[in-house]
């Protein structure tokens, strides 16, 4: 288990959660009573090996999925019981995901895909002009204000998973989540990409967890935490890096 | 809403292929439902315009006209039930005429009346008779003096009527004494003794109790409405389950194409549509977009088969029974686009099933 002082505003408070598949007569714990709590603006990285539970747990946090036990606090909400419509109103407005294959809508330009998060929001978000003022400055800040009218297909990958990165910050989310975000790069880009993620969540003081199985990317993060058969641990090896 | 418009506008070609099968079924919707409406019109425009509330028949006609005889006893009888304002009589004859120049036979249909039908004007003189405008066709013009039937009785033709046919056959709208006259020249198996027609057009108050009431008071009758009147002429009914039949299926086939298309592109789209719920799209939202696509590619396949089905109608020899009538594209239209949202709605279990959760931890 890994605990940090547990501020009530914490962007993630993991508190003795556990998640249980039930197949037939069999139980199969993914998570198994992990407690973690991400500080404003700290990176923590997620490490563990396929089947680990890392998924599981990122989707709790996310709100994708609700725990079997113990209780879940994102950016002060407790979404531990909530039902799925208001965990999708959750997730609208609370947290960013940057997901491992990019995902972005392919018949949108990099602009449009920041402003989907406008338009899901509906009436209850912002103005079209203020939406596409923010989309304006996140695609500036991220380097890619002369792609912005670029469909995916005509972007790098880099600047793919910079676009996901806009997508994820662009309701100024509490927490934002990312699912192996190097994995479809090479090394060099992998790295430009933590770069930049380090970068960005830094400078906004925007805390993250990050998933991934490659420990190359972890010094990137300000803290390592271990992820084994559903259990967390510190990561002493990684633990301190800045 | 606008994610699944932007898609449309900006990738017309993954819906090329059901927006052209759509075309076709609409186009094909249009033209069986223009040769119903055709077929119906040309048959019933000589019932459908009397102003009457019902129509008497001889009982042992089994409501068909020209099996049907009434004489002026039956007459008197009818006039004096209660509730009847103004009694007519009518009869028809089926014949072929000579119009002059032309070589080949008009089929005509010789009608004798008393009360006026909607857009007829009175009786004209003897001899003399008001066509319908189908006969234009046939070469007729104001003037002719058409050599109706085997015996060329002349009857020359004074102006125009619409919309009046009788089984298909432009109608000659003449007196009583000029259909007797055409009738017994023509069909002497048939004859129609001197006052006697083969049904009476009845103006009055009640509907089907003027019917009943009619029926009882003679005890020689069988009374229709006027409505039924019309779907009891020969081959109506039979017209109008047999097309109405082809057209639902059609229908069917709409829906089908569209359920099959729309389920398809939402298989198409799980890795999308998972990434936008985790991101907060609600199922409700996502399922309005495909409900809007299916209908604007409905709507754009109505556009396109309305315009083919006006230009073929417009190319079409005028002897086929094409009529597109504007309350046909109504029918048309609202039938596609609710056959639209049925079809696409198939497509909402399996967009209710997609797991946001399934956008993490997937490559795909």
């Amino acid at each position: 288990m890994s605990s940090n002082p547990a501020p009530s505003g914490a962007p993630l408070r993991l508190e003795a959660v556990r998640k249980v598949y039930r197949s037939g007569d069999s139980e199969i714990v993914a998570v198994d009573h992990a407690t973690l709590t991400v500080a404003d603006g700290e990176i923590v990285a997620l490490l563990g090996p396929s089947g680990s539970g890392k998924t599981t747990l990122l989707s709790i946090a996310g709100g994708l999925l609700t725990s079997t036990e113990g209780r879940v606090v994102v950016g002060g909400q407790d979404i531990t019981d909530r039902s799925p419509r208001e965990l999708t109103e959750f997730r609208r407005t609370t947290v960013g995901f940057v997901f491992q294959s990019v995902n972005l809508v392919p018949f949108l330009t990099a602009e449009e895909n920041l402003l989907v998060v406008a338009e899901l929001s509906g009436r209850s978000g912002m103005s079209r002009r203020d939406a596409r003022q923010r989309a304006k400055e996140l695609l500036d800040e991220l380097g890619l204000g002369h792609r912005a009218g670029n469909l995916p297909s005509q972007l790098s990958g880099g600047e793919r998973q910079r676009v996901a990165i806009g997508r994820a910050l662009f309701n100024r989310p509490a927490l934002v989540l990312f699912d192996e975000p190097t994995s479809a790069l090479d090394t060099k880009i992998g790295e430009q990409v933590m770069e930049l993620i380090q970068n960005e969540m830094r400078s906004r003081g925007t805390a993250a967890v990050i998933v991934t199985h490659d420990t190359r990317m972890t010094h990137y993060a300000d803290r390592t935490v271990r992820i084994v058969d559903g259990v967390l641990s510190d990561d002493p090896v990684a633990a301190g890096h800045p | 809403m606008s994610l699944a418009v932007t898609e449309l506008r900006r990738r017309p070609g993954r819906f090329a292929v059901a927006t052209v099968v759509l075309t076709f079924l609409s186009l094909l919707l249009l033209l069986l439902g223009g040769l119903l409406d055709g077929l119906f019109l040309g048959s019933t425009g000589a019932i459908r315009a009397q102003r009457a509330d019902v129509i008497v028949y001889s009982d042992t006609a089994r409501d068909s006209f020209l099996r049907s005889r009434l004489t002026t006893e039956v007459r008197r009888q009818v006039e004096q039930v209660d509730g009847v304002e103004a009694v007519g009589g009518l009869g028809f004859s089926l014949l072929g005429a000579t119009v002059p120049g032309e070589t080949d036979l008009a089929d005509v249909a010789v009608a004798g009346y008393e009360l006026p039908p909607s857009g007829v004007p009175d009786p004209p003189s003897a001899g003399h008779a008001w066509a319908d405008e189908r006969l234009r066709e046939a070469g007729v013009s104001i003037g002719d003096t058409l050599a109706v039937g085997p015996a060329g009785t002349p009857i020359t033709i004074d102006g125009w009527v619409e919309d009046t046919n009788y089984l298909q056959q432009g109608a000659l709208w003449v007196t009583l004494d000029t259909w007797r006259e055409v009738q017994n020249a023509n069909r002497p198996d048939a004859f129609v003794a001197p006052d006697v027609v083969q049904v009476f057009v009845v103006r009055g108050a009640g509907g089907d109790g003027l019917a009943a009431a009619i029926d009882a008071a003679t005890g020689s009758t069988s009374t229709l409405t006027r409505d039924d009147a019309v779907f009891a002429l020969p081959g109506v009914s039979e017209q109008q389950s047999t097309f109405n039949a082809i057209i639902f299926s059609t229908l069917a086939v709409v829906l089908a194409v569209v359920a099959l298309f729309f389920s398809l592109l939402t298989l198409e789209r799980t890795g999308l549509y998972g990434v936008l719920k985790a991101i907060g799209a609600s199922t409700r939202r996502l399922f309005a977009g495909v409900v809007i696509q299916a209908v604007t590619v409905a709507v754009i396949a109505f556009v396109i088969g309305g315009v083919l089905a006006f230009v073929g109608d417009a190319l079409l020899p005028g002897d086929i029974p094409l009529q597109l009538t504007p309350g046909r594209y109504v029918f048309t239209f609202v039938a596609l686009v609710v056959a639209a949202v049925l079809g696409s709605a198939i497509s909402l279990r399996r967009v209710t099933r997609i797991d946001p959760a399934s956008a993490i931890g997937s490559a795909a």
